[in-house]
C-alpha cells in the first residue's frame, strides 16, 4: 500500500479517507468541528463507490451546486497509478464491455486536467499501459467503438504536447491511430463515435507546426472535408471546427505581421483549405455552399487576426455571386456568415464593401430569411445609418402589410412604409398559414428583442407598432374588419392562433415602456379587456394577456397631484374587476393561477390607493381569493396565498359573514395560513405562507405586532418539521428578520448606509438574547446546522455566525465552556449530528446558547458547506474504481446490488 | 392544458338558427311573484314559440328498372330558411325536402298600441298579447311541417335517420302523408328520440290549453302584424303537437340498424350508417351502388367524446359527399364555453344564488354532468344540490349506462369494470345530483338552495324551466345559462322581460366547425361536395371571416332552397352477372394482345335491379303441333347468329386481290373516312370505311357475293 496522503490534498478516494474516523472526540473540542465537516458530507463511508454515484443524481439541491467542482487532483497519485494497468487491460479487452461511456468521458476529462498540468512524456513514461493501451487498439479485433473513440481521443491529448507527439511519432503510433492503416479504413468508421473520436483527437493533437506537417503527411485533411457531410451532425459539426482550428494554426504564425500578406504565400495547408472552400461557394449544391459557410462563419467568428481579412477579401466576391442566384442558397448560413464578418472588429471596419453587400443581401432575400439579418443589422453597434434604416424597414415590412390589410390610418404607415418590397412580404404571408404565422411570430419576437436595446432605431415608430400589434391581436379574435381581399385571408389565417396571441401580447407588454396616442392606449386596453374576457383565450394566452396588463397599467401615467391610477387605466380598472372572478373560478387551474398572480401584483402596485382600494372591495374577487386557499391544486393554493397575504396587508380582506360561516366567526387569515403550513399536502402552499409570514414580520402586519414572539414561536415550530427544505431555508429567513429586529440589524452590510434607529442595546446580552430562547429560535437554527440538505445548513450557519458576531459586539460572560449546560448542549448537538435528532433541547439560558456558539467552528463549517458534498466520489482513484467495478475487475463487489 | 373535464373531448349541442347572438346579460325588472308548490302545474302566460330546426331530407334516387325513394332526417343547416334541395343525375336523381317543426314564431313589436294602430286585428285581439313591447301569439303551441311542396312522401321508400335531434318530424310523416316505406335508424338513436317526444309530448299535455290561434295567420292581417309575426312561413301548415300514441306507431315503424350494417335496398343501392361522433347512435350514411358512392354527412364531431368516434375512413373514395349540420356557432369553441359555463354557475352559487340551465333531456347533460363531476369539488360547490327535472330523466340517465358499445373507448373499457361508464351514476348515489319526473311531489319537499337545476324546454315557452323562470327570474343573485344552440336566448327571454336575474349564453355545439371540415374533406378527398349555398360564403354578420366558409378543392356544388342540382355522375356501364355454365361455355379469342372477345348468346333475367345473363333453353324438338306452337311462345326467338367481323382492308392487297380475280381497271380514290375502290368496267363501288364497307353493283348479285368474298378474306371471324 502507498502512503496514505493528507486529507486536505486528497479529500477521499474510495472510502480511504475517513474510513478509519470516529464521530466521537471531545465535546466542543476542534476535532469535534472538523469532524463534523467531514462527516457533513453526509455519505456514509463503508458505501461503495458504486452506490454513491447511483445516488448522486438525487441528491437534492447540493448536487447542482457539486458540478461545477472537477477532479480535485492535478498529478496522478500512485494509488490511480496502480489501477491504470488494470484498468486499460479492462479497456483493451472486448469481452468487458465498458457499459457506461460517461465513465470514458470522465476519464478523458481527468487526462486533460493531468496533461494541461503537467508533462504528457512524462505520464506516459511512468504509465506504460497506456501506451500499451492506444497499441493494443490497433489490433483487428472485435473492440468496442467507445473504447477506439476514446483511444483516439487519448492520443489525441497526449500528442498535443510536441516532446510527447514526437515520442509517440517514433513509434509510428499517431499514423497507425490516425492516417488511412487505422480505423479510418476498417469497419469501425461506420460507427460515428468513432468517427467522432478521430476528429476530436485531431483536434487535441493541432497544436503545434508538427502537427500541422502530420495532417498533411496523413492526408488527414482530404478526409476532414468528406466528413462535413457526415451523416451525424455532430461529426460534421465537428469536422467544420476542425478545418476552422487547423486554418487559424497554420496561419498564426507566418500571417502575423503581414497584413498585406496574399494568400497565395499561405502555407500549404491553408491554401487547401481556402481552395476547398472557394470550391465548395462555387458548388450548386447547397449542402456544399451551407458546409462552406459555416466554416466561414466560424473562423471570423473566432479569429480576428488580419489574415482573415486578407480570406475575406479573397472570398466575398464569390459570397456575392450566391446572392445573384435565385433563390439565394443557403441563406440562413449566409446571414450568419455576414453577420459574423458584420461583428469582427477586424472586417467590418475595412472597406471590403462589405455594408453594400449587407445591404445587397436585406434585398435579396426573403422576408423570412432576411429578418434575423435585419436585427443582427439593428444589434451592430457601428453600421452605417443607410443600412439600419433599410434594416428596419424590411423587419417592419410584416407589420406594414398587416396595417395596409386592415386600411389603417394612412398616418400610421407613413414611418413604417418607404420600401418596395411591401408586395414580396404579401406575397410570403399569404400563401400559406404556417408562412403568415411563422413570419409574424419572428417579427415580433425581433422587435420585441429589439425595443429595450439602446441602440435601437430612433425615432421608433411606438405608434405604428401599437396599431399593427393591436390590429394582429384583434385578428387573432375575429375582431377586426379587413378591406382588403389580403386581409381576409390574414384574417383567415390569423383566427384563433395561439402562437401569434403569445407573440403579439408579449410585444405589447414590451411596448408598454414607451408612451402611445391616446386613442391607441384606448385601443390598447379594450383589445386586452377582449382577451381577458374572451372564453376562447387559452389558458397561455390568457397569462400573457395579464402580464401585459399589468405593464400597461404600470405605464400609465398617474394623476397628478396623487399616486393614484389615471382616470383612464381606472375605467378599464372597473371593466377588469367584474371579470376576474369569472377568471378565478375557472375549470383550469393555469388560468386561475395567472388571475391570482395578477391580482397579487395589482394589489403590490396598488393597494394604498383609495380608488383601487374601492373598486376592489365593491367586486368580489378578495372572497373568492379566500375560497381559494382550499383549492385542489396546490399551485393555485400557493398563489391564493400570496395574494391573501398582500391583500391583508393592504387591509383589504373583507371578513363579512359568509353563508358556510353565520355570524361572522370566521377563522384568522393567520389561523388559517398556519394550518395550510401544518397540514397542506404540497410544499408550495407552505412555501408560499413562509413567504407571507416573512413579509408580515418584515412588515410588522396587525396580527403579528400584537404577539410577534407568540407567531414566530409557532411558525418555526411547525417549519421546522416540515419535509420541504425550501420551507425550512425559509424559516431560517423568517428567524434572521427576527433577530435582527430583536438585536439590531448587522452594520456591516453597506458602510455607506444611513443605519436605520435601532432599537436601544438591551442593558445585559441575557436581555437581548431571551426573547430568541423564549421563541426557540437556537433549537430551530440547531437543528438546522445539521440539516440534510445543505442550503438550510449553510443559511443556518451564517445565521449563527451574525449571532455570534452580535453577541461578541455585546461583550458578556466569557468561557462559559465549563458550564455544565453546555456541555449537555453540545453532547445533545453531537447526537443530532449523528442522526439523532429526537431529543429537543428545551428552553436554553442566554449563557449556554453564547458559550455554545462561541465554541463552535462556524467559519469551518461554513466552509466545509461551500465544498460540493460529493466531492468525495469526484476523486479520479474512485472513477477508476468504478469502471473497474462495473465489469467485475476489482472482484469486490460481487455482492453489490447496484 | 388538461381541462379538468376534457373540453376538447365534448359534443353535444346541436342547430341553431342563426350564427349565434351577441352574449350579454338581460335587462333586470322585477317579475310577477309565483308560488311554486301551491300553484297548479298550468302556465299562465301564453307561450309562443321559436323556431326549431328539425328537417327532413329526401332523396328519390331513379335508378334503371326501379325507381327508388330514399329519405334522409338530418340537421338541415344554420340558418332558418333552411334550402329545399332536389338534385337530379342523369340516372341518380336526389330530391331533399325539409321537414322543419317550428314553433310558432316571437312577434318583436315596437309600437305599445296595436289596437288603435291597426284597428282591424280587434278581432283577433284575444290570440295576440303584449309583453315588454313585443308582440305574442297566444296559443297551444303549433310546429311547422315538413315541407310536402317538392316531394309526395307517400312515394318515398326508405328514411334514414342521422340522430336523434332529427327525427322529431317523423310521426307527421309516418301517420299523416301516406308514407308506406321504411325507416332505418340505430338504436340509442330511437331510444333517446322516443324520451324527446316523449317529453315533448308530456310538456304540452300537462298543460292542455283550448285555445289555438288561427285569426292571426288569415294572409291579410298577417301581412300587417310586427315582424317577425309577419315573415313567418307557411303558417297555415302549423299543427298541434302529435299524440304519444302517434309517437309510438311512428317508432314502430323504424328498422334497428348497427354501425356498417350493410342495407341492400331493392338491389339498386345499398346504404350503411357510420358513426358520426356526435351523439349516441347518431351516423353518417353511405349510399353505394356498384358504380357510384355518395357520402351523407350529418351532425358530426371529431372531439373525442363519449360516443364513439367519427368513422372517416369509410368516407374515402366518395364520388360525392353531401355535406350538412355543420356547428350552428362556428366562432364559439367548445372548450370555452363549458369553462364560462362553469365560472358562471360557480360565481352565482358562491353568492347564494341559484342556477337554471334549460336543456333537453339527453345530450349536453351529460356532458355538463361530467364537467360538473370533476369541477365542484374543485370550485368548492360539493354541498350544492343538482336537479335534474324531466318526464323521462330517469330514463335518460339510465340509458347512458347501457348503450356500452355505442360508446367511445373509454368508456367502453369501464363497462368492463365495476364502475357505470358516466360519472353521474356516482353524483345520484352520493345525493350530489338528484332527478325527478316534474317539480310536483317529492321535488316540492327536497328542494333547498341555493341549487342548480337542469330542466326543458330550452325554449322556455313550456315544461318546468317556465316555472323555474317566474320564480327565479326577479332576483340578481341567480342566472339562466344557456346552453343548447338551438334558440335564440334573447328570443327566448323575450316573453319574461323585464327580467332580473342574469342571463349568460354559453352555446355548446361539437359538431364540425369550418377548420375541421377541411381538414375532414382533406382527408376523405371526395370527388365533389355537396352542401347548401350559406356554408360556402361567410356569415352575412361576419362578412370578414373567410375562415367561416368552406374551402375546398373543386369548389363544393352549394345548392339553395328549391334547387335543382345536377349531381356530376357518368354512369356507362352496369354490371351482369354471367352463370357459371355459360361462362364455361365462352372462348374468348384474342384479338389484340391483351383483349379477347367471346360471342354469348344468353338470356338477360333482370330482377330486383340485379343483371343475369342465363344460359339460352335448349331449342325443343318439334314434337308435335301444339307442344311446337308452346314452345316458341315461351323461349324466346334464338336464331343461329351470324359470325362477327374484325379487322381491316388494306387496301393495296385488296386492289392487287381484285387483279389476281381478273378485275381491270381498278381505280382508287381517298375519301376522308376511307377509300373508294372504282372497278369502272363492271361499274362497281366499294366503299371501304373504318367501320363498314359497302358494294354497291347494279343487279349484279353474282358480282356483289364475289367481291364480299373477297372483302371477307381480308377480315377475321369469330
Amino acid at each position: 500500500m502507498p502512503p496514505a496522503r493528507p486529507d486536505t490534498e486528497y479529500p477521499g478516494g474510495r472510502g480511504h479517507a475517513s474510513s478509519g474516523h470516529s464521530l466521537a472526540p471531545s465535546a466542543g473540542s476542534p476535532a469535534f468541528w472538523r469532524d463534523a465537516r467531514r462527516a457533513l458530507g453526509r455519505v456514509p463511508p463503508s458505501v461503495p463507490a458504486k452506490i454513491r454515484q447511483v445516488a448522486r443524481p438525487g441528491a437534492g439541491p447540493e448536487a447542482a451546486e457539486g458540478r461545477g467542482a472537477g477532479i480535485s487532483s492535478l498529478i496522478m497519485d500512485p494509488e490511480c497509478s496502480q489501477l491504470l494497468p488494470a484498468l486499460c487491460s479492462v479497456l483493451a479487452d472486448p469481452r468487458q464491455p465498458v457499459a457506461d461511456d460517461t465513465c470514458l468521458e470522465k476519464l478523458l476529462d481527468w487526462f486533460k486536467t493531468i496533461t494541461e498540468a503537467g508533462s504528457s512524456l512524462l505520464l506516459l513514461q511512468e504509465n506504460p499501459c497506456l501506451l500499451g493501451l492506444l497499441c493494443h487498439v490497433l489490433k483487428p479485433q472485435d473492440l468496442s467503438p467507445r473504447v477506439l473513440s476514446f483511444s483516439l481521443r487519448l492520443a489525441g491529448m497526449l500528442a498535443a504536447q510536441e516532446d510527447c507527439f514526437q515520442y509517440l511519432q517514433q513509434g509510428e503510433l499517431l499514423p497507425r491511430l490516425f492516417g488511412e492503416a487505422g480505423p479510418l479504413g476498417g469497419a469501425a468508421w461506420t460507427a460515428p463515435s468513432v468517427r467522432s473520436g478521430w476528429i476530436q483527437g485531431l483536434r487535441s493533437l493541432a497544436r503545434h507546426p508538427s502537427a500541422l506537417c502530420f495532417l498533411a503527411d496523413c492526408g488527414a485533411v482530404d478526409t476532414i472535408f468528406s466528413l462535413q457531410g457526415d451523416s451525424s451532425l455532430f461529426v460534421a459539426s465537428a469536422a467544420g471546427q476542425l478545418l476552422v482550428h487547423i486554418l487559424g494554426l497554420s496561419l498564426q504564425g507566418p500571417a502575423e505581421g503581414h497584413p498585406g500578406l496574399q494568400t497565395g504565400d499561405w502555407p500549404v495547408c491553408a491554401q487547401k483549405i481556402v481552395s476547398h472552400i472557394e470550391e465548395s461557394l462555387r458548388s450548386a449544391a447547397t449542402p456544399q455552399i451551407t458546409q462552406a459557410l459555416n466554416v466561414l462563419t466560424t473562423t471570423f467568428g473566432h479569429c480576428h487576426d488580419p489574415w482573415t481579412q486578407v480570406l475575406w477579401g479573397r472570398l466575398s466576391p464569390l459570397v456575392a455571386c450566391l446572392l445573384e442566384k435565385d433563390p439565394v442558397p443557403a441563406a440562413h448560413s449566409l446571414v450568419d456568415l455576414l453577420l459574423s464578418v458584420a461583428r469582427s472588429p477586424v472586417l467590418s471596419s475595412s472597406s471590403s464593401g462589405l455594408w453594400e453587400t449587407l445591404a445587397q443581401t436585406l434585398s435579396h432575400l426573403s422576408p423570412t430569411q432576411a429578418g434575423p439579418l435585419a436585427l443582427g443589422i439593428l444589434k451592430l453597434q457601428e453600421c452605417p445609418q443607410v443600412l439600419r434604416a433599410q434594416a428596419f424597414a424590411v423587419l417592419l415590412q410584416p407589420l406594414t402589410c398587416v396595417l395596409e390589410a386592415t386600411a389603417q390610418a394612412p398616418g400610421l404607415l407613413d414611418s413604417l412604409d418607404g420600401t418596395g418590397g411591401a408586395s414580396v412580404t404579401v406575397d410570403t404571408l399569404l400563401p400559406s398559414k404556417a408562412a403568415c404565422v411563422g413570419l409574424l411570430c419572428r417579427t415580433l419576437a425581433h422587435l420585441e428583442l429589439l425595443q429595450p436595446l439602446p441602440q435601437r432605431p430612433s425615432p421608433w415608430p411606438q405608434a405604428p407598432l401599437l396599431g399593427a400589434t393591436v390590429t394582429i391581436l384583434r385578428l387573432c379574435s375575429g375582431s377586426a374588419t379587413p378591406t382588403s381581399d389580403a386581409g381576409g385571408h390574414l384574417c383567415a389565417f390569423l383566427v384563433g392562433c395561439v402562437r401569434v396571441q403569445r407573440a403579439a401580447l408579449d410585444f405589447l407588454g414590451t411596448l408598454s415602456q414607451g408612451t402611445g396616442p391616446r386613442e391607441l392606449v384606448t385601443q390598447v386596453f379594450a383589445v386586452l379587456l377582449e382577451y381577458l374576457t374572451s372564453p376562447d383565450s387559452s389558458p397561455t394566452v390568457l397569462k400573457k394577456a395579464f402580464q401585459a396588463t399589468f405593464r400597461w397599467l404600470q405605464s400609465s401615467p398617474e394623476t397628478p397631484g396623487c399616486s393614484d391610477l389615471d382616470p383612464h387605466a381606472h375605467l378599464f380598472l372597473r371593466e377588469l374587476l367584474p371579470v376576474l372572478p369569472k377568471r378565478l373560478c375557472s375549470p383550469c387551474w393555469e388560468v386561475r393561477d395567472s388571475g391570482l398572480e395578477f391580482l397579487t401584483q395589482m394589489i403590490g402596485r396598488w393597494g394604498g390607493q383609495a380608488g383601487f382600494r374601492r373598486a376592489l372591495l365593491a367586486s368580489e374577487v378578495p372572497e373568492l381569493t379566500e375560497q381559494l386557499l382550499r383549492d385542489p391544486e396546490s399551485y393555485v393554493r400557493a398563489s391564493a396565498v400570496a395574494a391573501m397575504g398582500q391583500l391583508s396587508s393592504q387591509g383589504l380582506r373583507v371578513t363579512p359573514a359568509s353563508p358556510e360561516h353565520p355570524g361572522g366567526q370566521q377563522k384568522s387569515l393567520l389561523a388559517e395560513l398556519l394550518h395550510i403550513l401544518s397540514t397542506d399536502s404540497e410544499g408550495f402552499p407552505r412555501r408560499a405562507v413562509m413567504h407571507v409570514f416573512t413579509q408580515w414580520l418584515r412588515d410588522g402586519h396587525a396580527d403579528v405586532a400584537g404577539d410577534t414572539e407568540r407567531f414566530v414561536a409557532r411558525v418555526l415550530q411547525v417549519a421546522s418539521q416540515d419535509l420541504d427544505w425550501e420551507v425550512r431555508a425559509q424559516g431560517l429567513e423568517l428567524a434572521l428578520v427576527f433577530l435582527e429586529q430583536t438585536l439590531g440589524r448587522p452594520s456591516s452590510h453597506c458602510p455607506y448606509a444611513v443605519t436605520p434607529p435601532v432599537a436601544a442595546p438591551p442593558s445585559s446580552l441575557a436581555q437581548a438574547l431571551r426573547p430568541l430562547c423564549r421563541v426557540q429560535l437556537f433549537e430551530f437554527a440547531f437543528r438546522a446546522l445539521f440539516d440534510c440538505d445543505r442550503p438550510v445548513a449553510q443559511k443556518s450557519c451564517d445565521l449563527l455566525l451574525f449571532l455570534r458576531a452580535q453577541t461578541a459586539s455585546y461583550g458578556g460572560p466569557q468561557g462559559s465552556g465549563s458550564v455544565p449546560e453546555v456541555a449537555s448542549v453540545e453532547a445533545a448537538l453531537q447526537r443530532w449530528q449523528a442522526g439523532d435528532q429526537g431529543q429537543p433541547l428545551g428552553y436554553l439560558e442566554p449563557e449556554v446558547v453564547v458559550a455554545v456558539l462561541r465554541s463552535m467552528d462556524l467559519e469551518g463549517l461554513r466552509g466545509a458547506l461551500a465544498e460540493s458534498s460529493d466531492r468525495v466520489e469526484k476523486s479520479p482513484q474512485s472513477l477508476l474504481q468504478d469502471v473497474l467495478a462495473t465489469v467485475g475487475a476489482l472482484g469486490e463487489d460481487e455482492a453489490d446490488c447496484y | 392544458m388538461p381541462y379538468p373535464f376534457g373540453l376538447r373531448r365534448f359534443h353535444f349541442g346541436k342547430g341553431s338558427r342563426q350564427w349565434g347572438g351577441p352574449r350579454k346579460t338581460a335587462v333586470l325588472r322585477r317579475f310577477e311573484s309565483y308560488s311554486l308548490h301551491s300553484s297548479p302545474p298550468a302556465t299562465r302566460r301564453s307561450y309562443p314559440s321559436i323556431g326549431g330546426s328539425l328537417w327532413l331530407k329526401t332523396f328519390t334516387l331513379s335508378h334503371f328498372f326501379y325507381k327508388l325513394k330514399l329519405g334522409f332526417t338530418s340537421q338541415g343547416g344554420f340558418v332558418s330558411q333552411l334550402p329545399l334541395l332536389p338534385v337530379r343525375a342523369p340516372n341518380l336523381t336526389m330530391q331533399c325536402a325539409q321537414i322543419q317543426i317550428n314553433y310558432y314564431y316571437v312577434g318583436l313589436w315596437t309600437g305599445h298600441d296595436f289596437h288603435s294602430q291597426f284597428p282591424s286585428f280587434a278581432t283577433c285581439s284575444k290570440e295576440l298579447k303584449e309583453c315588454s313591447g313585443h308582440v305574442f301569439v297566444d296559443s297551444v303551441p303549433e310546429f311547422c311541417l315538413p315541407e310536402t311542396e317538392l316531394i309526395d312522401l307517400s312515394t318515398v321508400d326508405v328514411i334514414l335517420i342521422s340522430n336523434y335531434h332529427c327525427m322529431m318530424a317523423l310521426p307527421y310523416i309516418t301517420e299523416h302523408t301516406g308514407f308506406t316505406g321504411t325507416v332505418y335508424a340505430t338504436e340509442p338513436t330511437v331510444q333517446i328520440g322516443r324520451l324527446l317526444m316523449e317529453e315533448l309530448v308530456n310538456f304540452i299535455e300537462r298543460v292542455p290549453k283550448a285555445q289555438s290561434a288561427s285569426l292571426w295567420k288569415n294572409k291579410d292581417i298577417q301581412r300587417l302584424l310586427p315582424s317577425p309575426l309577419k315573415d313567418a312561413v307557411e303558417v297555415s301548415t302549423w299543427r298541434r303537437c302529435y299524440t304519444m300514441q302517434e309517437v309510438n306507431s311512428a317508432l314502430s315503424k323504424i328498422q334497428l340498424v348497427g354501425y356498417s350494417q350493410k342495407i341492400e335496398l331493392f338491389g339498386a343501392v345499398q346504404v350503411t350508417p357510420l358513426s358520426s361522433g356526435y351523439a349516441l347512435g347518431s351516423s353518417n350514411w353511405i349510399i353505394q351502388s356498384h358504380y357510384e358512392k355518395v357520402s351523407y354527412v350529418s351532425g358530426s364531431s371529431l372531439l373525442t367524446t363519449h360516443p364513439q368516434p367519427m368513422d372517416q375512413a369509410s368516407l374515402k373514395n366518395s364520388d360525392v359527399l353531401v355535406l350538412t349540420g355543420l356547428t350552428q356557432i362556428p366562432t364559439a369553441n367548445p372548450d370555452g364555453m363549458v369553462g364560462e359555463f362553469c365560472s358562471n354557475l360557480a360565481l352565482t352559487v358562491r353568492n347564494g344564488g341559484n342556477v337554471l340551465v334549460p336543456c333537453y333531456p339527453s345530450g349536453v347533460i351529460y356532458d355538463l354532468l361530467e364537467c360538473l363531476y370533476q369541477y365542484i369539488d374543485s370550485a368548492g360547490l360539493s354541498n350544492i344540490p343538482f336537479y335534474f327535472i324531466s318526464p323521462v330523466a330517469n330514463s335518460s340517465l339510465e340509458f347512458s349506462q347501457i348503450f356500452a358499445e355505442w360508446l367511445c373507448h373509454n368508456k367502453q373499457t369501464k363497462v368492463y369494470l365495476p364502475e357505470p361508464p358516466f360519472p353521474h351514476a356516482e353524483l345520484i348515489q352520493t345525493n350530489k345530483l338528484k332527478h325527478y319526473p316534474s317539480l310536483h311531489g317529492d321535488f316540492s319537499s327536497d328542494f333547498r338552495q341555493p341549487c342548480v337545476v337542469f330542466t326543458g324546454h330550452p325554449s322556455l315557452r313550456f315544461g318546468d324551466v317556465v316555472h323555474f323562470m317566474e320564480l327565479w327570474g326577479k332576483s340578481s343573485l341567480n342566472t339562466v345559462i344557456f346552453t343548447e344552440p338551438d334558440f335564440s336566448y334573447l328570443e327566448a327571454l323575450a316573453p319574461y322581460q323585464p327580467l332580473a336575474m342574469k342571463c349568460i349564453y354559453c352555446p355548446i355545439d361539437t359538431r364540425l366547425n369550418f377548420i375541421q371540415v377541411s381538414k375532414l374533406l382533406k382527408e376523405v378527398q371526395p370527388l365533389h361536395v355537396v352542401c347548401p349555398e350559406q356554408y360556402t360564403q361567410p356569415p352575412p354578420a361576419q362578412s370578414h371571416r373567410m375562415d367561416l366558409m368552406i374551402d375546398c378543392q373543386p369548389p363544393a356544388m352549394s345548392y339553395r332552397r328549391a334547387e335543382v342540382l345536377a349531381l356530376p355522375f357518368k354512369r356507362r356501364y352496369e354490371k351482369i352477372e354471367i352463370m357459371p355454365e355459360l361462362a364455361d361455355s365462352l372462348v374468348p379469342m384474342e384479338i389484340k394482345p391483351g383483349i379477347s372477345l367471346a360471342t354469348v348468346s344468353a338470356v338477360l333475367h333482370t330482377k330486383d335491379n340485379k343483371h343475369v345473363l342465363q344460359p339460352p333453353p335448349r331449342p325443343t324438338q318439334p314434337t308435335g303441333g301444339k307442344k311446337r306452337k308452346r314452345a316458341s311462345d315461351d323461349i324466346p326467338d334464338c336464331k343461329v347468329l351470324k359470325p362477327l367481323l374484325s379487322g381491316s382492308i388494306p387496301v393495296e392487297q385488296f386492289v392487287q386481290a381484285l387483279e389476281k380475280h381478273g378485275f381491270s381497271d381498278i381505280k382508287v380514290e381517298d375519301t376522308a373516312k376511307g377509300h373508294i375502290v372504282l372497278l369502272q368496267e363492271a361499274e362497281t363501288l366499294i366503299q371501304i370505311e373504318e367501320d363498314s364497307t359497302h358494294i354497291i353493283c347494279d343487279n349484279d348479285e353474282m358480282l356483289r357475293v364475289r367481291l364480299r368474298d373477297l372483302v371477307l378474306k381480308f377480315l377475321q371471324k369469330f
